[in-house]
């Protein structure tokens, strides 16, 4: 059992707030990712939980057990680090052993040296020899093992780190931004290594980004961490369909939230007016949830200022009519087309319409109204 | 849960955080704590000893002593050999500097000018620093003879009478200070082709496509403005360790004749280890330490804001 | 146009080594006159008309006598032993308190980074009287640890290497604490290795230091048993076989030439070393 809970986490630095109360339960075996901007204090979180760093307030357990103050090697967790964190000096060899030799051979048989002629060190470096080959083998870099890191490749390192993450058998991952050094095919490809890795292995990862679209592909459950705040935890549909906060629509799904402040819209129609909850301040709707039309009075429109083609789609930037604002809307290419300068209207989808209030929260349960 | 349980709860947390930053300034002070009382015990505390010593009349085994304020440093004031010392580290230093720097800015423009044996005379150039230099100024002292010495044998083949250049008045210094920039200049020429290997390529070909494509055009133009900043740092470094002259002046001419080239270390060793005036040596100690210290906060400021503007 | 161009270029090569030649030279002489004089036999040193080779090769017995009437060798193994000691001291003491003000948070860590910077101010040769006293109290004036002693404490070494353990990512402390290493574990596995060149830079900047000075052994130090080369020598003139030229040079010789030889075997390091710990 490998569940984790923290519970009013909060941290600082200096007068810095990083982290704000913080209170989350990772299921076992679930594989969670935590995304927000750079500096939202995900990373910061990720470390609490190591025991790299310590909470000014709240608390962690892993495993039903409270691990406050415990040193990081006693929590049972493995991390893998954004710059792999692989000791240059050492081969692969020796970089995936050396968890396993701190912890099954005495002080004393580690001492340089003297501890070669220890009893009972061969036996145990046979079993770790072992287990080093076999977590190789299965990451597809046994013929790497006598190589030192400088002499690997981006994709090789990140296997490397994982071997040796993975090679004593922890109950949590830890994974820290681990993709963003490789290049766009590779992340791809390594994406799916992770997933797979995480369904074989079945324990529990807990995997920080600022790519929404990887914390997307990868999670059971995504966490938006924002300004040092958990704003919303969910499966990764959930997160897209029915955010709680603007900012977490906002951070998810690309290309983003069209976000159209209330008075900037046509919302003096009295359709519109009857489903606006009184403190809605702003209106937001997916790229797909508009139809683009030809200009029709009564609906909102503008003129059409950019296009792009990504062959399954085409992307519309439409600058609306009454106000500075630009929405995107997604067209299938068998759609009529719109060319650059030409007026259309929009036909939102008011089932799919989400509104906000001032401080962002969502409010005003369209789906409820309009049924 | 009761209240009681309530406030355990929160109350816990901390005490772990604290016990857990704790450890890691244990960690901390046992590893810094052999050094810190290192530095204290021959660093700062002899520092200080040294300042005390020099407001005292002890000589070195003698059981008393006694505080004579200001004595020393007016004895010291009214030394002729104290300001002579002074006086010629600082000609010393006006010589070396210039010499060495010059010297070591000229071999390293040649040695990069071209692929040529540069190994070669790198290596070569770089010997004197590499060599002992007690051992070296003995040598010297052989060249230097007035009969046997290659130094008066060279001259006298082009018919010249060469004089007894260390037991010289005129000369003395002079020699010593040959030495000086015999034994630095190899140390300066590799600072500086350090420096003429960052100037990059791509400046030297926009100077030639603007036409400055001549020898002393790419030096003019290209070469001595990009080694700038290396020439303030050899400058700075040269002086520093001319000011602390002392092996070949206490191997050579132990500051004769007639002080001609005494020098402030030779004078600090011949005063407190020769004579044993332990109170008045620190005295000199404590005028060195704070020349030092002056000159060298005031190229760390030098440098400082050369880098910074630059 | 290109056929002058070309003998441009051959006569600024020239021209090159004409002048290299002769800087070359400056910087060679003692050494050759040195060792020339250790081949020659008395009467040849004084004669008026001077050759480079002797013409009666005097140098096995001039070097006999050297070996002999002084314990070179004694020197040069002193020499060697109390700069590894230093050495070896030296990083016993500085590495962990870089690591620990480069890497650990703790309370005054920054206040004991400014001593070390005001350390690096003080000129050794300020505290040789303190050092005097404190041997002399302690009575251990002329032994090994007198020459030793004074030098172990470098605030040098603990600013270099603080400053290279810093250029080391967090990301391998972290690494290496989530792998089970303790803290001075992570400073013998994971930092000494990993700041190879840096040790090695101090290292060369410690020995060449300790081999090449004076100051100090001729405070510390009187007798010969344990004299360091630069002293051995010095010792060695003021002897009565030192007033004879010829064995004096064999004598400098073979006090100059452990450090050249390794010097030349090892060039770049030694330059590299040198040159990175003036820089800082």
């Amino acid at each position: 059992m490998a569940e984790i809970e923290l519970r009013g986490i909060e941290k600082r630095y200096g007068e810095v707030s990083v982290l704000k109360g913080v209170s989350l339960k990772i299921q076992d075996g679930e594989f969670l990712t935590l995304v927000g901007p750079s500096g939202c204090g995900k990373s910061t979180l990720l470390r609490i939980i190591a025991g790299l760093e310590d909470q000014d307030a709240g608390e962690v357990s892993v495993g039903g057990r409270l691990v406050d103050g415990a040193r990081p090697k006693d929590r049972d967790v493995a991390m893998v680090f954004q710059s792999y964190a692989l000791y240059p000096h050492l081969t692969v060899f020796d970089n995936i052993a050396l968890p396993l030799r701190t912890r099954r051979l005495s002080f004393a048989q580690r001492l340089p040296l003297i501890g070669r002629l220890l009893p009972g060190r061969t036996g145990i470096e046979r079993s770790i020899r072992m287990e080093v080959e076999q977590a190789a083998t299965m990451l597809d870099v046994a013929h790497l093992l006598h190589r030192k890191p400088g002499q690997l490749s981006g994709g090789q390192r990140q296997r490397v780190a994982l071997g040796r993450a993975m090679v004593r058998h922890p109950t949590v991952f830890l994974m820290d931004e681990p993709l963003s050094n490789l290049d766009a095919k590779l992340r791809v490809q390594m994406r799916a290594e992770i997933t797979a890795l995480h369904r074989r292995l079945g324990v529990t990862f807990v995997y920080v980004t600022h790519d929404q679209s990887e914390a997307m592909t990868m999670a059971d459950r995504v966490a938006v961490v924002i300004g040092g705040e958990l704003l919303q935890v969910g499966p990764p549909e959930k997160l897209y369909r029915d955010p709680q906060d603007l900012r977490v629509a906002e951070m998810i799904g690309s290309p983003k939230i069209n976000v159209v402040a209330r008075g900037r819209w046509a919302d003096d129609r009295p359709i519109l007016s009857a489903i606006l909850a009184p403190q809605t301040r702003h209106l937001a709707f997916r790229p797909e949830a508009a139809v683009l039309t030809t200009p029709t009075a009564g609906l909102p429109g503008g003129t059409v200022t950019d296009l792009e083609n990504l062959g399954s789609d085409i992307f519309v930037h439409v600058a609306l009519r009454d106000g500075s604002e630009t929405v995107v809307i997604r067209t299938a290419p068998d759609e009529p087309r719109f060319s650059l300068g030409c007026a259309v209207g929009l036909k939102v989808d008011a089932a799919r319409l989400m509104q906000f209030d001032e401080a962002g929260r969502r409010c005003g349960d369209i789906e409820r109204v309009a049924a | 849960m009761s209240v009681m349980a309530l406030v355990h709860r929160r109350a816990r947390p901390v005490a772990r955080r604290r016990q857990h930053q704790a450890a890691e300034a244990t960690v901390g002070w046992l590893a810094v704590s052999p050094a810190l009382i290192l530095l204290i015990c021959l660093l700062f505390g002899p520092a200080a000893a040294v300042i005390l010593f020099s407001f005292t009349d002890w000589q070195l085994g003698a059981t008393t002593f006694h505080f004579v304020g200001i004595e020393n440093f007016a004895a010291l004031w009214a030394d002729p050999p104290f300001w002579k010392a002074l006086v010629n580290t600082c000609i010393y230093v006006a010589i070396v500097v210039p010499g060495t720097v010059g010297l070591g800015l000229a071999t390293a423009l040649l040695i990069e000018a071209s692929p040529g044996l540069r190994g070669f005379y790198r290596a070569v150039h770089f010997l004197p620093v590499m060599s002992t230099m007690s051992a070296m100024a003995v040598v010297w002292g052989t060249m230097l003879h007035p009969s046997i010495g290659l130094v008066n044998r060279t001259l006298a083949t082009f018919g010249l009478t060469g004089i007894n250049w260390l037991r010289d008045e005129h000369t003395a210094l002079l020699a010593v200070a040959l030495i000086g920039i015999w034994q630095g200049f190899g140390f300066a020429m590799v600072l500086f082709v350090s420096g003429l290997k960052a100037v990059p390529q791509q400046l030297y070909d926009a100077a030639a496509v603007d036409g400055a494509d001549g020898l002393f055009d790419r030096l003019r133009i290209v070469t001595l403005p990009m080694l700038g900043p290396v020439t303030m740092f050899v400058i700075v470094l040269t002086a520093s360790r001319a000011f602390e002259v002392f092996d070949s002046v206490r191997v050579l001419t132990q500051g004769g004749p007639n002080y001609a080239s005494e020098v402030l270390l030779n004078r600090l060793y011949s005063e407190s280890f020769d004579y044993l005036r332990t109170g008045y040596g620190a005295a000199l100690t404590v005028v060195y330490l704070a020349i030092v210290i002056a000159l060298t906060l005031a190229q760390a400021r030098f440098i400082e804001r050369r880098v910074h503007y630059s | 146009m290109s056929a002058h161009r070309r003998r441009s270029r051959v006569a600024g090569r020239i021209a090159r080594h004409a002048l290299l030649v002769v800087s070359a030279a400056f910087a060679l002489l003692p050494f050759v006159w040195m060792v020339s004089l250790s081949l020659k036999p008395p009467d040849e040193i004084f004669q008026p008309d001077f050759h480079l080779w002797p013409k009666t090769f005097h140098g096995v017995e001039n070097y006999r006598v050297a070996l002999t009437a002084a314990p070179m060798l004694r020197f040069l193994l002193n020499g060697v032993f109390v700069c590894a000691v230093i050495f070896a001291l030296q990083l016993v003491i500085c590495v962990p308190c870089a690591y620990a003000l480069a890497k650990l948070r703790f309370r005054g860590r920054d206040t004991l980074f400014s001593a070390v910077l005001v350390g690096l101010l003080v000129p050794p040769q300020a505290l040789a009287i303190p050092h005097f006293v404190l041997l002399y109290v302690f009575g251990l004036l002329d032994t090994y640890a007198a020459l030793i002693l004074p030098w172990i404490i470098s605030a040098f070494g603990i600013f270099l290497l603080r400053q290279f353990f810093r250029s080391i990512p967090d990301e391998i402390i972290h690494a290496a604490r989530l792998d089970g290493l303790g803290e001075f574990e992570i400073i013998w596995r994971i930092m000494m290795p990993m700041s190879a060149p840096a040790l090695a830079a101090f290292g060369i900047f410690s020995v060449v230091a300790h081999w090449n000075d004076l100051f100090w052994p001729l405070i510390a130090v009187r007798s010969e048993d344990i004299s360091t080369p630069a002293l051995g020598i010095l010792l060695f003139r003021d002897d009565e076989a030192g007033q004879f030229l010829g064995p004096l040079m064999a004598g400098a010789t073979i006090i100059v030439a452990p450090l050249l030889l390794a010097f030349l075997f090892a060039q770049r390091r030694f330059i590299d070393g040198l040159a990175t710990t003036a820089m800082k």
